[in-house]
């Protein structure tokens, strides 16, 4: 381990050294790193699926429960008035972390899959019709894809889906093509978990603005990774997952504001009301009207301290390390004969997918496993991905800022393990 | 041995390098398809049965080491089987891989010490499905079963 016991300066970051990081300071905020698996010490590769917290979180969400915690929006006493206080300090920190004009736009939701069924049913089922339009993409995650598929059943809309090239990039051509007179919505990933591709997506809504056509962004792959400004991006809606920014498993849902005031409620209950009887209900103003319940509140108080800390860091100094990481890995993976990565856009995020001739990705995960290497294998929720590039799943490794050139070079020999066991 | 080469034993990357029985069967008289959506592993087993017998079985597809090795092997043990032979092979390897007995090494019978390649899958828990996809296929084409079986 010796690299992550020095300071690693990404090279672009010669001219602007104030894009270094620590990174044995920013390891050691991480407990889990220092364990061994199997005997080894843990490379924890696997950050797309979900990102490892730092101590802040665990201390935020234990400082908390120890001190604070009662229900929100309820109470008159004091623990109740600290916790809808801690509460909404961290839907602060969420329309910070996004740049969103108002925290009203910030819906609190289990995680980037439930922030998209909410838009598909309420705002879907609100302006879709038969023979309606939605345009997604080749590259999205099954959470892009089945929500709508639902709404399309529903309401008797089509589904349609504009192409990837053989590098994992949006073909845009063929994207403005598939803008037809009855596109009524469009959804895309702001980055694909899958392959890494950071998608254009400000043309993407310059295109759908044009036609005054809606856009939803599923940031979950992105917020980790760069700095998110909802207004500059002018996207109508945005999703991202607590866990995959270092927090715990609470989403959050941007959605304009004059979308959310139109929009029916999502679910029924507690909290997403003014008034009730039983001939007529009045509904809470946005964002509590789509906050039916009591939600997540540790988790929420965990991930304003998550936001805080990834901010404390620097999302540019974050994306500059990361890209550090990914030129590393994609130099070092592509030099291992037999091995070949899918998805090489010009574009992209800390993801590199691969399969190698003859072994299967599972195969490579189990022993990656055993090297104290963590990988996803599979299909990474997208199949109709894999099917566009013809295989049954990718082996993928997922870096985060914390990751060092040491873990990338241990990820290498191990493979080079598989290849041998398997020659 | 280690676990990973118990589990990756010579045995198992033979029979993945080149499966046995490996062809799609023209005069089947059933066949069933199963697949493990963790991992895409996807098999069709295929059956000829006459009185009471396995007189050939076959298998095709796309998969891991551990289910394309386990449906090789699987093959080769059950052919000329009776049903109920088959069947107690069946459950026989499945309380194997699933840590529950250790019936094949026991037996003595050839085929079922073959079939003991694959006990190393019982370390790992989220690779026993590769192994047992095999197995829920053959029983459904016993069965004949004509939805496709899933191990989720």
């Amino acid at each position: 381990m010796n690299s992550a016991t020095r300071i690693e300066q990404p090279e672009s970051a010669a001219a602007a050294p104030d894009l270094t990081l620590d990174v044995e300071r920013i390891r050691n905020d991480f407990p889990i790193l220092k364990q061994t698996v199997h005997g080894k010490p843990l490379a924890y590769l696997d950050n797309a699926a979900s990102a490892q917290k730092p101590q802040a979180v665990i201390d935020a969400i234990s400082e908390a429960a120890s001190t604070c915690y009662a229900n929100i929006h309820r109470g008159v006493h004091r623990l109740s008035e600290l916790s809808t206080s801690a509460h909404e300090a961290a839907r602060e920190k969420a329309r910070a972390f996004l740049n969103a004009a108002s925290a009203k736009e910030i819906v609190f939701v289990r995680n980037a899959t439930e922030g998209i069924n909410l838009v598909a049913s309420s705002f879907g089922g609100h302006v879709l019709h038969k023979d309606d339009e939605i345009l997604i993409t080749h590259m999205e995650h099954h959470s892009n894809i089945v929500p709508w598929q639902l709404l399309c059943e529903k309401t008797g809309a089509r589904l349609v889906v504009a192409p990837v090239t053989d590098e994992g990039e949006l073909d845009m051509l063929a994207f403005g093509d598939r803008i037809t007179s009855r596109t009524r919505m469009i959804a895309v990933n702001h980055v694909s978990n899958a392959l890494g591709t950071i998608n254009p997506v400000k043309r993407i809504i310059g295109l759908a603005h044009a036609q005054a056509i809606p856009v939803l962004l599923d940031g979950a792959q992105a917020a980790p990774h760069m700095a998110i400004d909802v207004q500059d991006l002018d996207c109508d809606f945005y999703v991202f997952s607590g866990h995959k920014v270092f927090g715990p498993c609470v989403g959050v849902l941007y959605g304009k504001k004059d979308h959310l005031e139109a929009m029916p409620p999502y679910m029924g209950g507690g909290d997403m009301i003014l008034s009730v009887s039983f001939e007529k209900t009045l509904f809470n103003d946005i964002p509590y009207k789509f906050e039916a319940g009591t939600p997540d509140i540790l988790g929420a108080i965990g991930l304003g301290a998550a936001l805080d800390y990834v901010q404390s860091i620097g999302l540019d100094r974050i994306a500059a390390r990361e890209q550090d990481l990914l030129r590393y890995a994609t130099e070092t993976l592509s030099a291992i004969p037999g091995l070949k990565i899918v998805g090489t856009a010009a574009e992209k995020a800390a993801v590199v997918s691969f399969v190698i001739d003859g072994i299967h990705p599972h195969d490579i995960g189990t022993i990656l496993d055993r090297e104290g290497v963590a990988v996803r294998t599979g299909h990474h929720c997208t199949q109709p991905l894999m099917d566009r590039f013809n295989v049954p799943a990718t082996a993928r490794a997922s870096m985060a800022f914390y990751n060092t050139h040491d873990e990338i070079g241990r990820l290498a020999s191990a493979i080079q393990k598989t290849i041998r066991m398997f020659a | 041995m280690n676990e990973l080469s118990e589990l990756y034993q010579e045995v198992i990357l033979d029979h993945t390098r080149a499966p046995r029985n490996f062809f799609e069967m023209g005069d089947a008289t059933g066949s069933a398809a199963g697949h493990n959506p963790l991992c895409g592993d996807r098999v069709t087993v295929y059956l000829h049965l006459e009185n009471g017998r396995v007189k050939n079985v076959s298998f095709q597809g796309s998969g891991c080491a551990i289910s394309t090795a386990s449906a090789s092997l699987m093959t080769e043990a059950v052919k000329g089987k009776t049903l109920d032979e088959a069947n107690r092979l069946f459950n026989a390897f499945h309380d194997m891989v699933t840590g529950q007995a250790d019936p094949l090494l026991e037996s003595g019978e050839p085929e079922f010490e073959k079939l003991a390649a694959l006990a190393g899958v019982r370390e790992f828990p989220m690779r026993v499905k590769c192994a047992t996809l095999a197995w829920h296929t053959l029983k459904a084409a016993l069965e004949d079963k004509s939805e496709p079986v899933s191990t989720e």
